[in-house]
């Protein structure tokens, strides 16, 4: 095996460099995605090696990028795009949900719209308002969009192959606070599929699901709760459209119990979905009634107050206990 | 040439907004010369309201542009004669279709057949097209049969015809998205070292989506082969131009940084010529144009709306006078272009096309329920797939349950 350890960001970076070696139809394009390699670096030196034609710094204009990413794509090319931040997609969200997701459709499959959007989301930095949203839930419910979100340095380099090589829409939600996280990464594996849930720790009372950045906190949650005895199996959902509800149930029906996880709004969340899919699977199943943990019905908070909002360790073993309780 | 000396080069095409600059804090005339509706607009035109040619000498503005229809013959006159024609009939056919109740809604070119078959004809096949939901003329001149334009006006698919057959791309409805697709378009056939062009369709409403805005900015900035065509209609539904703008639409070019143009839009003619002129700079290498056809709206916006709660009738009487057929008709007649057995023929082949519409339309099935389901996703998703399965076992149920009868 040629594991080599690297950060997510680098992950990402090399996933990039493999996609635009393989074949040139693969463009980068975004703002600041050129000479500075994105405000996180991720596309850091790409435009160095294949040049301004493959690695486009766009106009500061989300809909014009996401916009123009879709003639491209009707050209033959494979636009792998760049949104800044999570809370500036929202003026290309009328291109991505009003154009991108229903062009193969309404072309009655003539047209295929292999487009990537690369969005770094979620919370966690620090960072100013507008800068830590956790969207997925609205392009999840959106028919014709794909939406994945890796949580680790390996995902990160396959997930990001995979979408690029979608002929399908694929919106790529990259957990920011995680890009500096370190793992291994075998470059010559043969990855697993994009849309398959992945069973992070296993354990046998109680199953807690998250995605991106949240996958990290759960496996913390499992090893505290481990301490006191409890095994709790953490499955990585890595994808929310569509999700694999098989691979949860499955983890399901051995523990009988779940808490889904996540930093977005509970509210018609990602975790709503699956409560209310593996509720009707697993109804005889399930010991308690499936749980959630998120961020709360307000806007996401100033940066001083995230530690708050965002679901850590105490909040998820207080779901894990509550569920156990039943 | 650099788009910036061309678009200095032509003033002319600019007293608007030297007449605003020039009245700097005047506020009345400053509003007075914002007005996009000047009683004579700055226009480009080669065939007079009359049916007569413009004559080149006279006019400076038109010499630029008449050499691009020097080849234009008598027969190729009759032949964009009978685009209109045709054009005009199916359009006219749809809208009685739609009173029949046989299509839910339809968009009427009615008015706008100059603007579109002349910057249609101006496209070669290699060429890329994106329309909007009106383009019924343009559709015409890329060999889509009218009568695909239909199914998605009676309700059986949201396009249905493949792009890539006659380059012409789906309607798309949402005002202005397409424009940044067309520049999309456009900067990969740069990419590909391809000499093809783009033209993107739209409306005066249009111009104000900030899309609008974002295309020009994109095309401007990768000088991208895209010609975007304006049919300023007037009335974006029930709202005039002075709502969406406060100077005359092609000057907005200038500010992007590639030439702007006004052209007569019910000038068959002159909308050729503008048009090739444009996709000849686009091939050249020369980036973007804007080209406004100044036209009209003879018709609702859709058979939804009523204009005669929103317009006067002096103004539609008006724009009657400059009826783009009945112009070129004037032409052929004078210049014996045409005699009465031309268009008698052609009055026959009207009523073939209008019969053939008819039962086209009448005729079109109803698409297949599990349909629904299909072409989601080129790739399949496993939650369509699972709603597929469960919906297919329902229908299936009531078979079972009548079978058990």
């Amino acid at each position: 095996m040629a594991a080599v350890k690297m950060s997510i960001a680098k992950a990402l970076n090399e996933s990039l460099r493999k996609a635009l070696e393989t074949d040139p139809k693969v463009l980068i394009m975004g703002e600041d995605v050129g000479k500075l390699g994105g405000v996180f670096r991720i596309t850091d030196g790409l435009q160095k090696d294949f040049g301004e034609e493959r690695v486009i710094d766009t106009p500061l204009a989300e809909s014009g990028i996401v916009g123009t990413a879709i003639g491209l794509a009707l050209r033959g090319y494979r636009p792998v795009v760049e949104i800044q931040f999570d809370g500036f997609v929202f003026p290309a969200y009328d291109q991505i949900v009003t154009q991108l997701a229903k062009m193969h459709a309404r072309a009655l499959g003539k047209i295929k719209l292999p487009v990537v959007v690369r969005i770094p989301y979620a919370g966690g930095i620090g960072a100013v308002e507008h800068h830590s949203e956790s969207p997925e839930a609205l392009f999840a419910h959106v028919p014709g969009l794909k939406v994945v979100s890796p949580s680790n340095a390996s995902d990160a380099y396959w997930m990001l192959q995979q979408a690029i090589l979608s002929d399908d829409p694929v919106i790529f939600f990259e957990p920011k606070r995680r890009y500096w996280d370190k793992g291994d990464v075998d470059v010559e594996a043969i990855p697993g599929e994009l849309h398959k849930a992945r069973v992070a720790r296993p354990g046998t009372d109680l199953t807690l699901a998250a995605y991106g950045p949240m996958v990290k906190v759960c496996l913390e949650a499992a090893a505290a709760a481990a301490e006191e005895g409890k095994s709790v199996e953490v499955v990585d959902l890595r994808s929310m459209s569509p999700v694999d509800f098989d691979g949860l149930q499955a983890s399901v029906e051995r523990t009988r119990r779940l808490v889904v996880v996540h930093e977005a709004p509970v509210f018609l969340g990602v975790g709503a979905e699956i409560a209310a899919r593996i509720t009707e699977r697993c109804f005889y199943h399930l010991e308690a009634p499936v749980l959630r943990v998120g961020g709360f019905h307000a806007p996401y908070p100033p940066a001083r107050l995230e530690d708050e909002y965002l679901p850590g360790l105490d909040r998820v073993l207080d779901a894990v206990d509550r569920s156990l309780a039943y | 040439m650099t788009v910036e000396s061309t678009a200095a080069r032509k003033p002319r095409r600019s007293s608007g907004t030297k007449r605003a600059a020039g009245a700097a804090s005047a506020r009345k005339t400053a509003a007075a010369t914002a007005q996009p509706h000047d009683a004579e607009p700055q226009l480009v035109q080669l065939l007079t309201p009359e049916g007569e040619r413009v004559d080149v000498n006279d006019n400076p503005d038109v010499a630029e542009f008449a050499p691009y229809v020097e080849d234009i013959t008598t027969e190729d006159l009759r032949g964009l004669y009978r685009d209109m024609v045709l054009t005009r009939r199916f359009d006219g056919e749809a809208t009685a279709l739609q009173r029949q109740g046989e299509l839910g809604l339809w968009a009427s070119l009615l008015g706008q057949e100059a603007a579109q078959i002349g910057s249609g004809r101006a496209l070669r096949d290699d060429d890329y097209v994106f329309p909007t939901y009106r383009e019924h003329g343009v559709a015409w001149c890329r060999g889509v049969d009218p009568t695909n334009l239909l199914g998605m006006f009676r309700g059986v698919n949201h396009g249905g015809w493949d792009p890539n057959t006659n380059n012409f791309h789906l309607y798309t409805i949402v005002i202005g998205s397409q424009t940044l697709h067309a520049t999309g378009y456009a900067m990969g056939v740069a990419k590909d070292g391809a000499d093809s062009a783009v033209i993107a369709y739209f409306g005066d409403g249009a111009s104000s989506q900030g899309d609008v805005a974002e295309a020009f900015t994109f095309s401007a900035v990768y000088n991208s082969p895209v010609v975007f065509f304006c049919q300023n209609n007037q009335w974006a539904i029930s709202e005039p131009t002075e709502r969406q703008m406060r100077v005359p639409l092609y000057q907005r070019a200038q500010g992007f940084g590639f030439p702007g143009v006004r052209v007569d839009g019910n000038d068959v003619l002159a909308c050729l010529a503008v048009t090739r002129w444009a996709l000849e700079r686009a091939r050249r290498g020369e980036g973007p144009t804007l080209v406004e056809a100044f036209t009209y709206r003879m018709g609702a916006h859709t058979t939804s709306d009523d204009p005669t709660k929103y317009r006067r009738d002096e103004e539609t009487a008006a724009w009657e006078a400059k009826d783009p057929i009945l112009r070129l008709k004037a032409h052929l007649l004078a210049s014996g272009g045409a005699d009465e057995a031309f268009f008698e023929a052609l009055e026959a082949e009207s009523e073939a096309l209008g019969k053939r519409v008819r039962e086209v339309v009448r005729a079109m099935p109803d698409p297949d329920t599990m349909a629904i389901f299909e072409n989601v996703y080129a790739d399949g998703h496993a939650l369509v797939d699972e709603e597929r399965a469960q919906f297919a076992a329902y229908l299936a149920s009531f078979e079972s349950a009548e079978e058990g009868h």
